[in-house]
């Protein structure tokens, strides 16, 4: 290998990037740009589901049961209505999520102490949102009437009575179960799969399409120079964009960073590796730039946003389905980057993943390393 | 010089892409110093052997020495003693004219030591003194002509391929670029260059003449001219031009007729007892003779004699389509036989940016 022919090549493509508006977009523009989106735009807490109330009694004990529902940040009463088929409507059209009917009976049969039931009915066509909200509704019931028995007991000069068993709950790491803090680390991983990969998808086959290349393969450098040369102005920005992803996620989004600085860089040279070879060789293969970065999309960041643990928990995933997120690079990362953010556990600890980017890593960098010949065909 | 090794060896060499032969067993010797010119239409397989000479396209079968080394076995070590030049403009339109350079001088390892003198020099053979900051997209068709030659020959090559370096230039910068070829053969340099245009194909020391894959003929332009035609040449300027050469096509002891500019030019068994066999033969069918002489061939004639350019002119043209692959460019080049001067005009137009 040839120093100075490496130097030229990479030299080469930073101006290369630097003189083309759409790279520069990319590199600039598309980290900050997902992690507004991602920061904002997705969020799996599910809180202020839209509730509609038919109260059929309006007695001071319904009412005190809604109020319940009114207090609690799950749920937002936005109105009452005066019949049952007004109801159906708002859950047919969307309105609510939650039709709460509380019968006529509701008091009196308090009052002399019978079981009383209240109908809560549910919009199961998001199944998450719907089981969520179930449990939420049925805590809230049941909470109410811990207070009423209380309250009932104390009445008959019982004292205060105790409650057998309760959970103290404290939830480590991420505090508050803000779900923005659990996406910021993966947002950094699915912006380095596209920039890595889109962006180097483009490098060689835009050389076959602009008449370039045939000049390039006709002087003594080789192909892995050729390679080298092209990928490395892309591992310094790789490298400089997930920094700037990780400094927008603590100092915008407030979400700590509680590992090692090491264990972050290394991972991600680690994956930019995986995912820059990746772009590389669908970019010798596709020899046209749409193909390449339509490919490479398709390849990186899919997987990466559907199974690398980003969107869907992997553990609850189908056993085949569970299989196949091996295959996903991004999953070993986003595993590393969620323990360095939130975490801070030793490095140790993630030897399995850091051995499944390893192996990535060596694998399709030696595959790029080979895909490509300096011939026309 | 004629003592010394030949530059390029090619010994029956054949490609073919699928059931299409683009190269059909050819073989031919360049020496060092020479001016070796291939000429042929459009499709008849220039660029593709010369990119089986620069190793760029594997040889079917058959064999190429370049500087004595085997471009199939060797491709890497035949590039350290290659420029290249091919047809299409392949510099980095997007980079300047110095960071071109610098580039290309980086991928050919030109030593640090050498790196100014070399880059100046090609500025200074481009013409391009002060264009160094400018982006190579933005220069005339001409000095991007120079720059790509400049580029290919940094590393001080033995042997220079040239794929129809001029065409889409102009007359001017196509005189200037001969020139700059002229001088690199007498340094030493092995000069093979591809060309349709007739005049450039007389600066060549030695032609071989190619069509549809096969070389057709070979030799220095005099002998091509003196060796070629079978028979006599006549110049034949007449009214109905157009009219006339239908009718000579059939005619007796006519060989082959084709226009030239305003003129008709005829192949013929013997130059004495045609002309007034065709002066005859014309005026039977209304066509009045102005002027008709036996005249020497030029390179042209024996061009259009030898292929079969004239007479499958269309057939030629799909041809082509499937021959050379990326090359857009020169579509206009068939129609450039009827120019006597061999200035192809529609050529030059379409290549200007």
């Amino acid at each position: 290998m040839n120093w100075n022919r490496l130097c030229a090549m990479a030299r080469k493509e930073m101006i290369q990037i630097r003189r083309d508006a759409r790279s520069i977009g990319i590199v600039i523009a598309m980290p900050i740009v997902m992690m507004f989106a991602f920061g904002y735009g997705v969020s799996f807490d599910t809180k202020h589901i839209p509730v509609y109330v038919y109260d059929q009694e309006k007695s001071q004990q319904s009412q005190d049961f809604v109020k319940r529902f009114q207090a609690s940040v799950y749920f937002n009463v936005v109105r009452t209505v005066q019949s049952y088929p007004e109801l159906v409507r708002a859950i047919d059209r969307g309105d609510c999520q939650i039709g709460l009917v509380v019968p006529p009976d509701f008091s009196s049969k308090l009052l002399s102490g019978q079981k009383v039931s209240v109908q809560a009915i549910f919009d199961g066509t998001d199944s998450n949102s719907a089981s969520l909200g179930m449990s939420y509704t049925e805590a809230v019931a049941q909470a109410h009437s811990q207070q009423l028995q209380l309250a009932w007991l104390r009445g008959r000069g019982q004292g205060q009575p105790r409650l057998p068993v309760s959970v103290d709950a404290r939830t480590w790491f991420n505090e508050n179960l803000e779900s923005m803090v659990t996406i910021v680390p993966g947002v950094v991983a699915m912006v380095m799969a596209v920039v890595g990969t889109f962006l180097t998808s483009l490098t060689v086959a835009r050389e076959w399409e602009r008449g370039t290349m045939e000049q390039l393969i006709s002087t003594p450098v080789t192909p892995l120079e050729i390679m080298l040369g092209k990928l490395a102005p892309y591992v310094v920005i790789g490298l400089a964009d997930t920094s700037l992803c990780a400094v927008m996620g603590v100092w915008w989004f407030g979400v700590p960073f509680r590992g090692h600085i090491w264990v972050f860089l290394l991972s991600t040279l680690l994956f930019l590796i995986v995912v820059l070879s990746l772009g590389y060789f669908f970019s010798v293969v596709a020899k046209t730039q749409l193909a390449a970065s339509q490919v490479s999309l398709i390849a990186t960041f899919l997987p990466a946003f559907l199974l690398s643990g980003f969107m869907y928990p992997i553990d609850q995933m189908p056993a085949v389905v569970r299989g196949i997120t091996h295959v996903v690079p991004a999953r070993y990362y986003m595993a590393i980057l969620r323990n360095v953010f939130l975490k801070g556990s030793p490095a140790l600890t993630m030897w399995q993943d850091f051995a499944g980017l390893a192996i990535f890593a060596t694998v399709l960098g030696l595959a790029a390393t080979r895909v490509f010949r300096k011939k026309l065909t | 010089m004629n003592g010394a090794p030949p530059a390029v060896v090619v010994r029956d060499l054949v490609k073919r892409f699928g059931d299409f032969v683009a190269v059909d067993n050819i073989s031919l010797e360049a020496r060092p110093g020479e001016i070796f010119g291939f000429l042929g239409p459009n499709g008849a397989g220039k660029s593709t052997t010369i990119r089986m000479l620069c190793g760029l396209l594997l040889p079917t079968s058959g064999q190429a020495l370049v500087a004595g080394l085997d471009v199939a076995r060797e491709p890497e070590r035949v590039r350290q003693n290659i420029g290249y030049m091919s047809q299409k403009f392949s510099l980095y339109n997007d980079l300047k004219v110095i960071e071109n350079l610098r580039f290309f001088a980086g991928m050919y390892s030109v030593p640090a030591a050498d790196l100014k003198e070399r880059i100046d020099w090609a500025i200074d053979m481009a013409g391009l003194a002060g264009r160094e900051q400018l982006l190579t997209g933005t220069l005339a068709a001409g000095w991007k002509q120079r720059l790509a030659l400049g580029c290919a020959v940094l590393h001080r090559p033995p042997i220079v391929f040239l794929d129809e370096p001029t065409s889409g230039v102009d007359p001017i910068s196509r005189r200037l670029f001969w020139e700059l070829i002229h001088r690199m053969a007498d340094d030493g340099v092995t000069v093979f260059v591809t060309t349709h245009y007739m005049d450039e194909a007389e600066y060549c020391n030695r032609l071989v003449l190619i069509d549809r894959g096969r070389i057709v003929a070979s030799g220095s332009p005099l002998e091509l001219k003196e060796k070629s035609m079978a028979g006599d040449l006549l110049l034949l300027e007449c009214d109905q031009v157009g009219k006339a050469l239908e009718e000579l096509q059939g005619a007796p002891g006519v060989t082959d007729a084709a226009i030239f500019g305003n003129a008709l030019h005829l192949v013929v068994a013997s130059a004495q007892s045609a002309i007034p066999q065709v002066q005859e033969f014309l005026a039977t069918r209304g066509i009045t003779v102005s002027h008709i002489e036996k005249i020497r061939p030029s390179l042209e004639d024996v061009f259009v004699s030898l292929t079969s350019l004239n007479r499958d002119r269309d057939e030629g043209d799909k041809g082509e389509a499937n021959r050379d692959q990326g090359d857009k460019r020169d579509k206009g080049g068939t129609k450039d036989k009827g120019d006597p001067t061999g200035t192809a005009v529609t050529d030059e137009k379409k290549g200007q940016p």
